[in-house]
Parts: structure tokens; sequence; C-alpha cells
């Protein structure tokens, strides 16, 4: 399994983390965390602080070996909600510490080419986009690999994290981060851009201070090594 | 109509749940309706007092979970109203006495004898919110228009969706009409836009609540007395499945939308 080959999803409660292969005769499970160790360490600043499913498809794994992924996770900052897996005995152990392993209605359709043509995270176009159709409430985090489409608001005090655009068709009063990979080409878009902060890649902005300004829609992007907000121009 | 369980609670301590929870449950058993409000606030009990009951409190919630009384045995009657209960939350304990599951077996059994069952949720989003909120039908949240208070309900509403608790509907207390007009407060429209969920209530702050929660009164026992009094027995009939009409929102429907859009297609 190499690195990018590991598959990464936003999903409602975090991100959905899938292992490829798994098949039982070549199980090396150490070999595999240190492949999702490098992985991690890629983007710190994208899983920071995220919550993680963990699919670990046929795989049949003991106590002891969901909690070094466990572990592992944690080094990055990483809190392991659920171990997802077609393994009844893998199933049995993870509920046994306490890991979620069925993740309901919430969990994404398969679109089973994915898989394999999914590059690490780079060519954002073959990664899938997420669109959220409610208002992100405070406390509320999305992270998504992807371009992040949301139709509602995003309110203070809940985050968007994404790899790459963020579309808000409604008002961003909470923190956005677009290009969270590393893509100092993301942008962010919203009928009302009034965040708590905005991010793009590794650049970081408040929102002038101006309280009752009319809202209008504009689009926020790195210009000359700041963010800038641009207006709508309609007419 | 069946029996009910409303849970109150806010996110944010000092909003007005305990003084709600109190002031509703008098109007309904003023209505005829058979009520219980029960304390959830374990360790910090506020109930009691604001109900003027603390001098005839012998059983508490958690002497009923532990079994040392049967639930009836706990439940203090209000002389001044025949319909009012309370069930007191225990001083000497603290949250970690109570599950939800517990509280969802409490009100089952009391569903069986009472209209409406009124639980006074503590602050704060862990464990007492959480098992508070596990029998609720439908949760009342208060808020005040006040920017950390609405932040925090928005919290709790999300908490609430996420366990698909149903659709929560929100009180706005301790507005203040005066400081809204000068833009010192934040418009009853402006908590409704970002917390978006149906509104049951507007309550006006004024200096009476505090003197009768200190005398063990709640004003609505004057059932015309002040503009707090008459908007907790408003809120009291919108639970009972009366339309009562708010008076003072302008509030902009659909309809005020469609008629923006045909008369800038007019130029």
């Amino acid at each position: 399994m190499n690195p990018e080959a590991i598959t990464i999803k936003g999903i409602r409660q975090g991100l959905l983390i899938t292992l490829p292969g798994g098949d039982l005769a070549g199980q090396d499970w150490h070999a595999d965390l240190r492949v999702l160790d490098t992985r991690l360490g890629q983007n710190p600043a994208f899983f920071r602080g995220g919550r993680v499913a963990l699919d670990v498809g046929r795989r049949e794994l003991s106590c002891d070996e969901i909690e070094k992924a466990r572990s592992l996770l944690a080094r990055h900052q990483v809190d392991l909600f659920a171990v997802v897996s077609e393994s009844p005995m893998t199933e049995a152990a993870a509920q046994e510490i306490g890991l979620v392993i069925d993740l309901g209605p919430m969990r994404p359709r398969e679109p089973e080419p994915m898989a394999e043509e999914v590059p690490g995270g780079e060519e954002l176009s073959a990664v899938d986009n997420l669109v959220v159709r409610r208002t992100l409430r405070s406390g509320q985090s999305l992270r998504h690999p992807g371009h992040v489409v949301v139709i509602g608001d995003v309110n203070p005090g809940a985050e968007v994290v994404a790899g790459g655009d963020i579309l808000v068709w409604g008002r961003v009063r909470g923190v956005v981060h677009a290009g969270a990979l590393g893509n100092e080409e993301a942008v962010i878009c919203a009928l009302d851009l009034a965040p708590t902060q905005l991010r793009i890649a590794g650049h970081i902005a408040r929102s002038p201070e101006d309280k009752r300004r009319k809202p209008v829609p504009e689009m926020a992007s790195v210009r000359d090594g700041q963010i800038i907000a641009v207006p709508w121009q309609g007419r | 109509m069946a029996a009910r369980v409303f849970t109150v609670t806010s996110g944010k301590g000092g909003v007005g749940k305990t003084t709600l929870s109190a002031n509703l449950g008098v109007a309904l058993a003023m209505n005829g309706r058979r009520v219980v409000v029960i304390d959830a606030d374990v360790g910090l009990r506020n109930l009691d007092m604001m109900l003027g009951l603390e001098n005839r409190i012998v059983y508490d919630l958690v002497d009923v979970i532990e079994g040392r009384c049967r639930l009836r045995q706990a439940l203090v009657h209000d002389k001044r109203l025949p319909e009012l209960f309370l069930l007191p939350a225990a001083q000497t304990r603290d949250k970690s006495a109570v599950s939800p599951d517990d509280m969802v077996r409490i009100c089952d059994q009391l569903k069986e004898q009472h209209d409406f069952i009124l639980i006074d949720s503590p602050a704060g989003i862990e464990q007492g919110f959480r098992y508070a909120v596990a029998p609720a039908d439908e949760v009342l949240i208060v808020t005040n228009p006040e920017v950390s208070a609405v932040r925090d309900a928005d919290r709790v509403v999300g908490l609430l969706e996420a366990e698909e608790k149903g659709p929560a509907r929100l009180i706005v207390n301790r507005v203040r009409p005066d400081m809204v007009r000068r833009g010192e407060m934040l418009d009853i429209s402006d908590v409704i836009e970002l917390l978006a969920i149906d509104l049951v209530g507007v309550v006006p702050e004024e200096p009476d609540i505090l003197v009768s929660a200190n005398q063990g009164r709640p004003v609505a026992f004057s059932r015309d007395g002040s503009l707090a009094s008459r908007a907790f027995h408003n809120i009291a009939r919108r639970l009972q499945g009366e339309d009562v009409p708010f008076m003072p929102l302008r509030e902009q429907g659909v309809l005020g939308r469609i008629f923006s859009f045909v008369r800038s297609g007019g130029d």
C-alpha cells in the first residue's frame, strides 16, 4: 500500500480514511500504519484537530492493533472515533475499545472506481467535491480534501477546512480554510463574507471591522501574498 | 392531548431557564393542566427556591433513582396550585448520579398521571444537558439577545440536530426593548436569523422577576400583571397548541420577498 492510495473523504462526523488492500494473505499491519503515518505527515494542518473514521476493509485486527492505529492518529492530533470493517473480528475488537463500527446513514455512497484513480490529493479534479445542504452550527467542523459547497450558513463557532475551494451560498461567520492541503490558488466565495477568520493555504486574515455594512457577494483569494476579498460586480 | 415532556435548555448559564420553567409551570397549572416541573440541575438546585417550595422538600430526584423512595413521595405539591408538582434536584450530590435512562424511566412514569412535564436543564452541554434532554418530546431553547448566549444556543441546536432530536423551539428571554431601539442589544430578528428555529416566545426583562424569584412567587401568578407575566402565559398557551400571535415582530416572510422581486422586475 502506498501513501497516495489512501483515500480521504469528508463525512458528516469528520473524515473517512480508507486503507485500500487488506488481503488477508499479505496482511502487515505495521507496514500499513507506517504508510498511514507518512500520509498524515504530508498535510498536518489539514488533519490536526479532526475526527476520523478508519475503513480497514477485510483486515482482521485485534484490540491492540486498533489501539496502535488510535495512538498513531493521536500523535497527529487526530481523534479516532470509528473503525469500519468487513471483518466481524475487527468490528468486535473495535467495539471493545469503545469505537463506533457503523457510520449509519451518514456513510457516503461508494463510488467504486475512486480508490484506484485518486492520487494523494494534489489533483483535486479527481477527488470528489462535497455539497452540504445545511447550516453549519457553532461547534461543527467540516473537513474535506476536495472543493466544498455549503448551501446554508457557516455560523460563528463553526469551521470548514477544504483542500480545494469553499463556496458558501449563505453567510460565512465562522472560520473557513480553503487550500488547506497547500493550494494557494484556492478561493473562498460567499454571499455574505463576514468570517471570524479566513485562511487560504498558509495565509490567515481577519475581516475588516465594518459591522453594519450591507452584505454583498465576495470572492477571497491570495494576491501578492495577502488575502483580498473582491465584491461581485453585478451590474 | 397525550402527555408531553419539554426540556428547557440553553447552553449558556444565567439566561433564565429556571425562571422560565417556574413561570411556565405556574401558567400551565393555572390553565388546569397537570404539570410536573423537574429540577435537573443536581448539585446546584434553584427551581425549588424560585417556586417557594424549598422548605417542603423531603425526597429528591436522586432518592427516586437510587430507590430510597417512590416517585410520588418525592413530588412536592404546590399548595397555591393543585395541578402543580415539583420534583426537586439533590443538592448534596452531583450530576454523575443521574443517567439518561433514569430520566426516561421517570418521565415515562410521570406521563401516566400528568399532562406536561417540564425539565429545567442545567447549563452546559455535558452530562447534565444529556440526561435532561434524553426524555424530551420537545426541546425549548432559551437565549438572550446577546452574542455569547446566541453562540451557545447555536451549539445546542447543532447537538440536538445531530442527535435527530426533532426541531427545537426558541424563547428569547430578558429582552430590553429600549436597548434594542438604541442598537445596544441584538434585535430578535438577528437572533432568529442565526438560530433559524421556530420562535415560541419573547420575554422582556423586568425588575419584578428578580423580586418574585427571591420571594418564591413567580410573576405568572398574576396572569394579567406585567408584560413578562403575559409573555409567560402566551408561551404556555402556545405549548398547549393555541396559535397566539406575537405582537412586535416585523417578520419579512416569503410574501415580503415576492413583493421585492416584482418591484425590481418592473423597471
